[in-house]
């Protein structure tokens, strides 16, 4: 559903992406960990097709139609209200708004409001129904949980898992182990542009990967 | 390193044949009648105002074989031609008052000719801030290649406007259509200081270009030394 | 990808931008208080007893337009910046044109609204006829007006990137406005002073080549000031 072949990418003479090759098949979940800077951001750009990596190849099956992005911004306008907002990005993807859509992410009695007027948590909300409203197959998700409330985390993990139980493939980076290790099926780690580790996860618990990130990192 | 090396070279040869070129300007060319002394400055002015628009071309066509290769030797070579270009513009701007001050009796004037290298000018300052003000090397690189390429389009447009104000400048004579209207000896000095400026537009764009690549150089290791 | 999906998402994104604007109405209400402050500033900028008004007005007109236009170019693209929508424009399964053309659209009518007011301002202010020339000065507008900001649009996709955005964008596109700027004076004047339209038809077929020909590249270069 995803591959990448001997990605390499550097900006200037920093080495963002070294030589990193995995694959995602549907149904799977990759969480990557890595502190900043090691080059996931980067990493998951790449994936998307928003950077021509310079060497190695990265491929989404379905293109850039079965892409959804959740990033650290929420990419919206903020002057607009969030029915305008969802509305203009499905008018892109040539689809309608799902009309449960917000209902699912508890964001009905909002929807007349312009995004400047809504919480950070709120904000997120919004954010992540902007990157599933075309149905995407791949879900690509940078620190997704940052800034989300305890409800928003909870809807956007049980989004996920219903993501993957569909047979559809995410992949998810992050600094923070707590936060993926539940949703993954498979976990890497990453430094200075390389994967140090990337196995299933085969039953680990979040303490268990935390402490072999640790120790892996180091 | 050789580059460098070769370039100060280039540059140096191209210097003293300058200075070959005014020796000969100044003793061996007969002086034209109705301009007199001021003349001389011909020698300098055109051959400069040739390379200053030729190096633009050159910055053109490197940022559109760039964006199709993405090969870091082209953009520092439109890089290293935009500077010697803007030098060469600066030639042209200071020699054409000098000459216009005895001539037409006013340093400055909205003359087609001089203006257009003004613009000229100015496309190439806007080059170079650009790449300034861009962190970045490869976005600078590709930003770069976007105005350059624009900036070649640019040229032909800016002579299209310029050239509908009345001019005092004098009409070519070097290349209008049928022989040369000049003597001889004028020519030979004219052409001998047009081979001179092509060797200096090469020794000054050796120069910048090994510069630049060598300053490429120590920042990779520069920033390798922090990480 | 097919011309009218093509369009269509160009038009979506231009809708957005001018859904944007008119919400907030900030950037549309400074620039028009500029023009008005330009040709007030103007008025006592001059010696009527010198130069007749009719002979200024061209001058006066495109000095203010160019200088709005500029203020306002750069707002399309910082608009993009603002929440990384960009990115998410650039993830959309759109050809990276219809971005372009779909900011180039905004911006037109952006300025177009400003022009909108400029005119008639000037027409009051300076006492210029401008109602029997009205459909010829329109047109020298819209031509002189397009090409300008084709480029200009090009380049704050760039410059809203770099430091000093807002004073690189004029240094920039300051060349490249000389063109269509100097045959739209040379055409106002004629049309003002009442000559017949035969004399201006070549300028404004130079500035419709200028149109075309700088259009044509700003869609072939746009996306490489946005793919990384």
């Amino acid at each position: 559903m995803l591959r990448a072949e001997g990605l390499r990418h550097s900006f200037g003479a920093v080495r963002a992406l070294d030589e990193i090759s995995f694959t995602v098949q549907p149904g799977q979940t990759l969480a990557i960990f890595g502190p900043n800077g090691a080059g996931k951001t980067t990493l998951l750009k790449v994936l998307a097709g928003l950077i021509q990596p310079q060497r190695g190849r990265a491929e989404v099956a379905g293109g850039r139609r079965a892409i959804g992005w959740i990033g650290h911004q929420p990419q919206l306008y903020a002057p607009l209200t969030v029915r305008e907002n969802l509305r203009f990005w499905a008018s892109l993807y040539g689809v309608s708004v799902p009309g449960e859509l917000l209902s699912r992410l508890g964001l009905e009695e909002h929807a007349d409001r312009p995004v400047r007027a809504l919480s950070r948590g709120l904000v997120q909300r919004v954010a992540i129904a902007r990157a599933l409203l075309h149905d995407p197959t791949v879900l690509l998700l940078d620190e997704p949980f940052t800034g989300l409330d305890r409800v928003a985390a909870e809807a956007l993990s049980r989004l996920l898992a219903q993501h993957g139980a569909a047979g559809r493939a995410t992949v998810l980076v992050t600094h923070n182990v707590e936060e993926g290790t539940g949703l993954a099926t498979h976990v890497a780690f990453m430094r200075a542009g390389r994967f140090v580790h990337f196995a299933p996860r085969a039953g680990r618990g979040p303490q268990q990967v935390g402490e072999e990130y640790r120790n892996a990192i180091a | 390193m050789r580059m460098l090396r070769a370039g100060r070279w280039i540059t140096v040869v191209g210097l003293v044949l300058l200075a070959g070129v005014y020796v000969r300007a100044l003793a061996y060319t007969p002086v034209e009648q109705s301009q007199g002394l001021a003349q001389k400055i011909f020698y300098l002015h055109v051959p400069a105002a040739i390379w200053a628009e030729l190096a633009m071309v050159f910055v053109g066509l490197a940022s559109v074989f760039y964006l199709f290769t993405k090969d870091p030797r082209l953009d520092r070579f439109a890089a290293a031609s935009a500077e010697v270009g803007t030098v060469f513009c600066a030639i042209v701007l200071t020699t054409g008052p000098i000459w216009g001050k005895p001539i037409w009796g006013t340093w400055w004037t909205w003359d087609a000719r001089l203006t257009f290298t003004l613009f000229l000018f100015l496309l190439y300052v806007g080059y170079l801030l650009l790449r300034g003000a861009v962190t970045d090397p490869a976005a600078r690189a590709r930003f770069a290649a976007v105005l350059g390429i624009c900036g070649m389009c640019e040229v032909p447009f800016i002579h299209l406007s310029v050239y509908m104000f009345p001019t005092l400048h004098p009409m070519p004579i070097v290349l209008k259509p049928g022989a040369p209207s000049l003597p001889w000896s004028m020519l030979s000095t004219w052409l001998f200081s047009l081979g001179v400026f092509t060797l200096l537009y090469v020794g000054f764009v050796v120069q910048r270009y090994a510069l630049s690549y060598l300053r490429e150089q120590l920042e990779a290791v520069g920033e390798v030394g922090h990480a | 990808m097919p011309l009218p999906d093509l369009l269509r998402h160009s038009w979506s994104v231009a809708a957005k931008d001018l859904l944007v604007e008119f919400r907030s109405r900030t950037a549309i209400l400074s620039v028009a208080v500029f023009v008005v402050l330009v040709l007030v500033v103007f008025n006592f900028g001059r010696d009527p007893t010198a130069v007749s008004n009719v002979d200024l007005a061209p001058s006066i007109l495109w000095v203010t337009f160019t200088f709005a236009a500029i203020l306002a170019l750069n707002r399309a693209f910082q608009l993009e910046l603002e929440n990384q929508a960009l990115d998410g424009l650039l993830l959309a399964p759109i050809d990276r044109s219809s971005i372009y053309l779909g900011k180039l659209v905004a911006n037109l009518v952006f300025v177009a609204t400003i022009e909108l007011i400029g005119v008639p301002l000037l027409a009051l202010f300076f006492n210029v006829r401008v109602l029997p020339y009205l459909g010829p000065l329109a047109a020298l507008i819209a031509l002189a007006t397009v090409g300008f900001v084709a480029v200009g649009t090009l380049f704050s996709a760039m410059t809203v990137r770099t430091r000093f955005a807002e004073l690189l964008l004029p240094v920039l596109l300051l060349p490249f406005m000389i063109p269509p700027l100097s045959w739209a004076v040379l055409a106002t004047g004629r049309l003002l002073a009442g000559r017949p339209l035969s004399e201006i038809v070549g300028w404004l077929n130079m500035l419709a080549v200028y149109d075309i020909v700088f259009v044509a590249l700003a869609l072939l270069l746009f996306p490489a000031t946005v793919n990384e």
